[in-house]
């Protein structure tokens, strides 16, 4: 646990930022802000037992900071700004493209988050559709705006929607998106077979294969989560309600709470549900803090003029290492077989899965009344002191299936997670030429419960890293000393978690 | 019934649309220079010359059959640089039950299953049982034929479960073509105006090599002969250029086209009507 600092420490850590070379001036704003949080402690209210699971690493807060001043992640009703401008912004409503872009722009702006870029930029072709007249004028203007996004939101994860229906303005962005090849915004098509057109899936797919956007959501698994209201696909592969969204994450590292665990039954029994208890609780107070704390809910114009209901918005709890958690209980019970390519470790994993889900459904939490006061599930990805841990339920880099065995196995667990859980498949340069052979797999996929699921070219210079883009050329930058305006790339680098991105199998023929 | 099943490839993007799983018969009729895998042309007659050869004793002599140990064997292939026959030890004889079994496992990624070779109407009779079966499964079912073999129209039972075949035209002149693969091209023409007239030709496929064939005689004559059915049938024209990879030494002076010979068969090919070309 980081203990309170004192005033000469916090001073030395000042300096440190401003003379760090490697920041741009808003990145440098952006570390002193952390750097005032935390010099706050964690909310009343916290549990004295969250203190000793965070040092052994089992509870991870993300580094979300200690007093949370915004909900986490925010989902805008666009359709509310397009339909009646925003007081606030003094914003009309557009009454052409040049007006719905500059809208959005202006807007996106004002959208907080928990990396102060707008995380969910909306269902961009549903909103744009309506504003497009001359082909080539429009593809012009998105061109312009998608470029303004990359270059001005310097985070990978802000994150725009498509589909599912075909559009002019979907079939604009995809081909900008090949030609572009940004890193900035992370994107995803909600796909659904008995709407989306074939071809349209297909370009969709050609498109993540030159510039690894979009990823591919499954819509009618997500509506049976949102019970048939609106969602969209936000940050990392984050589902989450529009209108609402995320207060707060934080997670557990399944695999050190397997690793301080003595016994299987001692995990079952003990470790497991203590820790999810601790870490409710937690979440719970940060949730008070920015609820009740903070003017956050009471006075931003996105409350008060209705983009956002405090109401839907959900705490997420998160999970990572559910991989090496498998493993080490198998360990316990001195057996060898591993999770992915043995059965048994794999249906262990389901158990680990269920037993997770009803501790966490178990607490009741005073908010979030549209979601039945109840955190959702989320697989999360990584951060800095994940070595050893894989993200969410993924199999580790370095033990990937067959492909088809792969999949399935995937399939056990991406039910547990509404709030985001996904896997990257990198196919060779062969499959660019035939799309429709990567949705076949993709519609196979979700036929075995895979949710989310996103694919690069191997030859790409963008890469998914865990869930997120970036260029390999700015990784290169950033580790030859220079600044890159895309902010995701220091924590990447700095997390190592690109350097397992270049070792995931790609699949070949 | 049983068939010589030289390899399964079960996510292929290359023989046929969308992901399908191939199927791989060892055995073929004709004999063209540019074969890719020449030791898939003939059946292993157990002369244990590729015995001895393996490095890590993957194979045995037994009953006067090579048997082949998949669970040693390291995919060196020093077995098939050995062999003087165009064979390979390393084939597996199916049942239509095992082989289906095996495709199956793979439903629901794969929207069909090819049947290549090798030549594989050499075993039609196998595929008519094996593509019931898939039939059963709803998977889509080509087969990727030199068309030398069996006269499609006179196979009702086959075509009954094909959807398409992809054939090879690999001359149109009859002596080039008897000169390149050792066979007469006749059947192939009249197969592929058959298929055409039913909507069956999926595909058809040439390779460009130099110094042997009349190239851009046959790409014009078979789009020409073909271009009545284009109005009710969508033809792919794939054109694949001449590699050397897996080619036997002595026909390596077949030579790789330039780019800009590839690009006029193509506009030959347009000339004729075809517009759904892919050159490889």
């Amino acid at each position: 646990m980081k203990a309170q600092k004192n005033i000469e420490a916090s001073r030395a850590e000042v300096l440190e930022i401003l003379k760090n070379p490697k920041n741009t001036h808003e990145q440098t704003m952006m570390a002193l802000a952390t750097l005032a949080e935390n010099l706050l402690p964690y909310p009343d209210g916290t549990p004295e037992d969250f203190y000793s699971l965070y040092d052994k690493g089992i509870i991870c807060d993300l580094d979300e900071g200690h007093a949370p001043y915004t909900a986490r992640y925010i989902l805008p009703d666009y359709d509310k700004l397009m339909k009646n401008g925003c007081k606030f912004l003094k914003l009309d409503l557009p009454k052409d493209l040049f007006e719905a872009l500059n809208t959005l722009l202006i807007f996106y702006r004002h959208v907080p988050s928990i990396t102060h870029f707008p995380v969910y930029m909306g269902n961009i072709d549903y909103l744009l559709e309506p504003f497009i007249q001359d082909t080539e004028e429009a593809k012009k203007m998105i061109r312009g705006f998608l470029i303004h996004c990359d270059r001005t939101f310097g985070s990978s994860f802000c994150h725009m929607n498509l589909g599912p229906k075909a559009s002019r303005a979907g079939w604009i962005v995809l081909e900008l998106e090949s030609e572009l090849k940004n890193s900035v915004p992370n994107m995803t098509l909600i796909y659904d077979p008995k709407i989306t057109p074939d071809d349209f899936a297909e370009l969709a797919i050609e498109t993540a294969l030159a510039s690894a956007n979009p990823a591919f959501a499954y819509k009618p698994a997500y509506d049976v989560d949102f019970k048939g209201r609106p969602f969209g696909i936000a940050s990392c592969y984050n589902g989450l309600p529009i209108g609402g969204g995320a207060f707060t994450l934080s997670r557990l590292r399944l695999n050190k709470l397997a690793n301080n665990s003595t016994s299987v039954s001692d995990f079952f029994d003990d470790t497991l549900p203590h820790a999810v208890r601790t870490l409710c609780q937690f979440m719970e107070e940060k949730t008070r803090f920015i609820v009740e704390e903070t003017p956050f809910f009471s006075t931003h114009f996105l409350v008060n003029e209705g983009f956002i209901r405090q109401d839907n918005f959900v705490g997420l709890f998160g999970m990572a290492g559910l991989c090496e958690c498998v493993n080490q209980l198998m360990k316990l019970q001195g057996k060898t077989e591993r999770y992915g390519k043995d059965e048994e470790a794999n249906q262990l994993g389901v158990k680990v899965m269920d037993a997770l889900k009803e501790h966490v459904e178990s607490f009741e939490s005073k908010y979030s009344p549209d979601w039945d006061h109840h955190f959702m599930l989320h697989a999360q990805v990584g951060a800095a002191g994940d070595e050893g841990t894989s993200p969410g339920a993924r199999i580790a880099i370095g033990e990937e299936l067959p492909l088809y065995d792969h999949l399935r196995q995937a399939g056990l667990y991406h039910k547990y997670f509404p709030t985001g859980v996904g896997d990257i498949f990198p196919f060779d340069t062969t499959y660019s030429k035939n799309p429709a052979a990567i949705l076949d797999v993709f519609k196979g996929a979700f036929k075995v419960g895979i949710r989310y699921i996103s694919t690069y070219s191997s030859d790409s210079e963008l890469v998914r890293v865990t869930g997120y883009l970036v260029k390999k050329s700015d990784i290169q930058a950033y580790a030859e000393g220079k600044q890159v305006i895309n902010e995701t790339v220091r924590g990447s680098y700095n997390a190592k978690e690109y350097d397992g991105t270049l070792r995931r199998k790609v699949r070949s023929i | 019934m049983l068939a010589p099943v030289n390899k399964i490839i079960d996510t292929s993007v290359v023989d046929g649309p969308g992901n399908r799983t191939a199927v791989f018969f060892q055995g073929c009729n004709f004999n063209c220079k540019y074969c890719h895998n020449p030791e898939t042309l003939h059946m292993c007659t157990a002369c244990g010359k590729c015995v001895e050869k393996c490095p890590v004793g993957a194979l045995s002599l037994t009953q006067g059959k090579v048997v082949w140990n998949p669970a040693i064997c390291k995919n060196c292939d020093t077995c098939i640089k050995v062999c003087s026959h165009q064979a390979s030890p390393k084939i597996s004889w199916m049942t239509v039950e095992a082989l289906a079994d095996r495709v199956i496992r793979n439903i629901p990624f794969i929207r069909g299953v090819t049947c290549s070779g090798g030549e594989c109407t050499l075993q039609s009779e196998f595929i008519v049982h094996f593509f019931r079966r898939m039939k059963e499964n709803d998977l889509n079912c080509l087969l990727d034929s030199n068309g030398s073999v069996i006269s499609f129209e006179e196979e009702q039972s086959l075509m009954d479960v094909t959807d398409g075949v992809m054939l090879d035209i690999k001359a149109f002149d009859p002596e080039k073509h008897l000169a390149l693969t050792g066979q007469k091209n006749e059947l192939v023409l009249r197969n592929a105006l058959y298929l055409a007239s039913i909507g069956k030709l999926t595909e058809i496929r040439t390779v460009i090599a130099q110094n042997e064939i009349d190239n851009a005689k046959t790409v014009y004559e078979i789009t020409k002969l073909l271009s009545p059915y284009l109005a009710t049938t969508d033809i792919h024209y794939r054109i694949i250029a001449f590699r050397p990879f897996g080619v036997r030494k002595q026909f390596l002076e077949l030579g790789t086209p330039s780019q800009k010979e590839m690009h006029s068969m193509e506009a030959i090919a347009r000339s004729n009507g075809f517009d759904h070309i892919t050159l490889t």
